[in-house]
């Protein structure tokens, strides 16, 4: 604990050398699970270290939402926020209204994040944030359930876990009518991308774009792969699952109402939790691999930028150090489940007792399969639009894979236009 | 509204007339020059901007396109123009099936509602004002709150009626379930500006048809609607109005992605907030604009609606 300790110490001189009086910095937190309180919490500390006040400001829930509300602060050059949490694939959207960090954080501390990350958060040689926490979408089930119904491992492919899930299911029901085999994110939002993209990309269908910026989704594994998850809707998952995000996903997994389910890392530390009905009763493993192809799991993950049109601008930075540090970090994956960024933290004790998968799934979390923001640059939320409506149709059976992904092709050429 | 422009005979013939012309002229022009930098810049600048392609984050490094926003084809045959759009068209079939029906059946329970709060028995005070409740509650909740009674698994209706139904899962399902959350919350509004029509007609007519010996039903059809007509009209064009722009009922029960499908302001929103889209948004809004213009137009034009 030494270490983290100093750069505490540093962040706080660096932040009182410069700044004469105390100030108030405007801090935007997410308010998914944990998150709002673990953010409040953090903060507090950094406030109480340094002498300055934070105020939070709680973002809607939906990562399409929170993206709105921010371009509209930007666009109006507001001052209100200081900080920003920022999802994964917006950087390369917002990169002209955060502050380059590359000359205000030491390199040392930038180096000792995933290097995917940093690559991910550099938009042109400009550092536009800070990593906070990682995320793959990994596959939740119930140990005691599995057991049960006499299967000794979790499904290594779509088909088991399709199989493993309406035998549970058909066998629970008996005695509770609500209970469901399988759980995701099948809402029309980023989400639904996030989830939809493991699907297609563990069929061996590609990434939607690929890095070259050429429209790949018209092939017939992708098409096989919706197919399949619409297979699954009103079968081994509620026809409701249409309209689930990652909190009703959650909420119906740790009542007990559900067999499998694909969520964030996150949902562990609330699984474990006192009040949780599964409590002592949830495995964690890769998410299954379709015919043929391998395991994916959906690059997820949250930073920490400086808004340009910040007024305590050394203030937001030396809290965006801290609250992105090692000590930091660790407290959120042990308290949170939150996923460090920070490699050497996976090899930590505390966090590896809290979370007994972070060792067995940094594979997961290290090959973790991006969606193609980098590609398609500004243009990424409609094309991101477009394929979660498409497979909403596949979903909702209006449409079948493979005439989804022709129509969803033409559509990307659209969006793409004169080029992305 | 109509105002008198007095002729230079009348101002000799009639001074204190021209002085208060002059007055209610003057009176007028702070109100004029509000509307103008509040209503007049906005719109000017939609008009502009929807001649160019422009980012919302940026407007400044704008290109001009002329109509490209409506339609544009490029030479490799992809369709750029809004209008082009096949999302955009089903967002306008499913704005004007939620018009029609939910001002349909706001108007027929409305007038039924209105009619049995006009006729005097006890506790109608109590009655007028409870009716207004489920409109005095702001759209936001109340859409909330009904996606909760839709939830397939522990929803009121979703479970508890339905039996494990979920009704907002499927586009072709949820404009009818939004479609009846609308008609729970504007009925009243509609009923009110019914029974304030109702309390205007004599009620000394109905005394001289009941002595004449016309039945209830004869003096619904051929006193009470005929006269009520003017006021129905009002109303009617307002509400459609209102369901034309609808947008808050759709986002908050099926999320942003999936209400740009159903309405043509959420349509909008995603162009220019989602997408950043200045130009196109604007395109857009300018489309609305005029959509609901010609059905005001039409409206008004059709049944003779006074306004005076």
């Amino acid at each position: 604990m030494k270490k983290p300790a100093m750069l505490l110490a540093v962040a706080a001189a660096a932040a009182l050398g410069s700044q004469a009086h105390a100030v108030t910095v405007t801090l935007a937190c997410g308010s998914v699970g944990q998150e709002l309180q673990l953010c409040k919490e953090g903060a507090a500390r950094w406030a109480k270290a340094t002498g300055n006040t934070v105020k939070v400001f709680e973002s809607p829930n939906l990562t399409n939402d929170r993206l709105g509300l921010y371009q509209q602060q930007l666009a109006a050059k507001s001052s209100d926020i200081d900080v920003y949490q920022l999802d994964v694939v917006w950087p390369g959207l917002l990169a002209q209204h955060f502050v380059d960090l590359k000359s205000k954080v030491p390199a040392a501390e930038v180096n000792a994040n995933f290097k995917a990350i940093i690559a991910a958060d550099t938009v042109n040689g400009k550092l536009v944030a800070m990593p906070w926490f990682t995320d793959a979408g990994v596959l939740y089930y119930r140990t005691d359930l599995l057991k049960k119904y006499g299967f000794t491992a979790a499904p290594k492919t779509w088909a088991d876990l399709a199989m493993m899930a309406k035998k549970i299911q058909d066998g629970e029901q008996k005695t509770n009518k609500a209970f469901a085999g399988f759980v995701f994110q099948g809402k029309n939002y980023e989400g639904l991308t996030c989830d939809a993209l493991e699907w297609v990309n563990s069929f061996g269908g590609g990434t939607i774009v690929d890095d070259a910026g050429k429209i790949t989704i018209d092939n017939p594994k992708a098409a096989a792969a919706l197919d399949a998850a619409a297979s699954w809707v009103g079968t081994i998952s509620p026809k409701g699952v249409t309209t689930y995000d990652e909190e009703p996903a959650r909420g119906i997994f740790q009542s007990g109402n559900a067999a499998f389910m694909r969520n964030w890392p996150y949902a562990w530390a609330l699984g474990q939790s006192a009040d949780s009905k599964v409590k002592g009763m949830i495995g964690v493993a890769p998410l299954p691999a379709g015919p043929g192809g391998n395991p994916a799991a959906t690059l997820g993950g949250w930073q920490l930028g400086v808004s340009m049109y910040s007024k305590n601008q050394d203030a937001a930075i030396a809290l965006v150090r801290y609250l992105t540090g090692p000590a930091e970090q660790k407290i959120r994956a042990i308290e949170g489940s939150y996923n460090p960024t920070i490699t050497s933290l996976y090899k930590d004790k505390d966090i590896l007792k809290a979370n007994p998968f972070f060792g067995s799934l940094l594979d997961v979390f290290t090959n973790a399969v991006a969606r193609p923001s980098g590609p398609t640059k500004g243009k990424y939320n409609q094309v991101s639009q477009a394929f979660s409506t498409a497979v909403t149709d596949v979903l909702n059976k209006k449409t079948k894979g493979a005439d989804a992904v022709k129509q969803l092709s033409t559509d990307l050429a659209r969006i793409k236009g004169r080029g992305w | 509204m109509t105002t008198t422009v007095p002729t230079n005979k009348a101002v000799k013939q009639r001074g204190i007339e021209a002085t208060r012309a002059r007055q209610a002229v003057w009176l007028l022009i702070p109100t004029m020059i509000a509307i103008i930098l509040v209503a007049g810049y906005p719109l000017y600048r939609t008009i502009f901007f929807s001649l160019f392609e422009a980012n919302l984050t940026s407007p400044d490094q704008k290109t001009f396109l002329g109509l490209g926003n409506f339609w544009f084809t490029t030479d490799e045959g992809v369709a750029l123009g809004f209008l082009q759009d096949p999302k955009w068209w089903g967002a306008v079939t499913n704005t004007l099936l939620f018009t029609v029906v939910s001002v349909f059946l706001e108007t027929v329970f409305g007038m039924i509602i209105a009619l049995v709060v006009n006729s005097a028995f006890p506790g109608r005070a109590f009655l007028r004002t409870a009716m207004l409740v489920p409109w005095a509650i702001p759209t936001v909740v109340s859409a909330q709150m009904w996606s909760y009674m839709y939830n397939d698994s522990f929803g009121l209706i979703g479970r508890g009626l339905l039996g494990g139904t979920a009704l907002l899962a499927n586009p072709s399902t949820s404009i009818w379930a939004m479609i009846a959350v609308d008609v729970w919350k504007t009925t009243s509004f509609m009923a009110l500006l019914i029974l304030a029509g109702l309390q205007s007609l004599p009620s000394d007519m109905y005394e001289a048809a009941d002595m004449d010996g016309a039945s209830k039903g004869r003096q619904f059809w051929q006193m009470t609607l005929p006269l009520l007509r003017p006021a129905l009209l009002v109303a009617l064009v307002f509400r459609s109005l209102d369901a034309l722009r609808v947008f808050d009922i759709m986002s908050v029960m099926v999320g942003n992605v999936s209400a740009a499908r159903l309405s043509m302001t959420a349509y909008a929103r995603q162009a220019l907030i989602d997408n950043q889209l200045l130009g196109m948004g604007s395109a857009v809004s300018i489309a609305i604009f005029i959509i609901i213009m010609v059905i005001v137009v039409v409206y008004v034009t059709a049944f003779r609606v006074k306004f005076d």
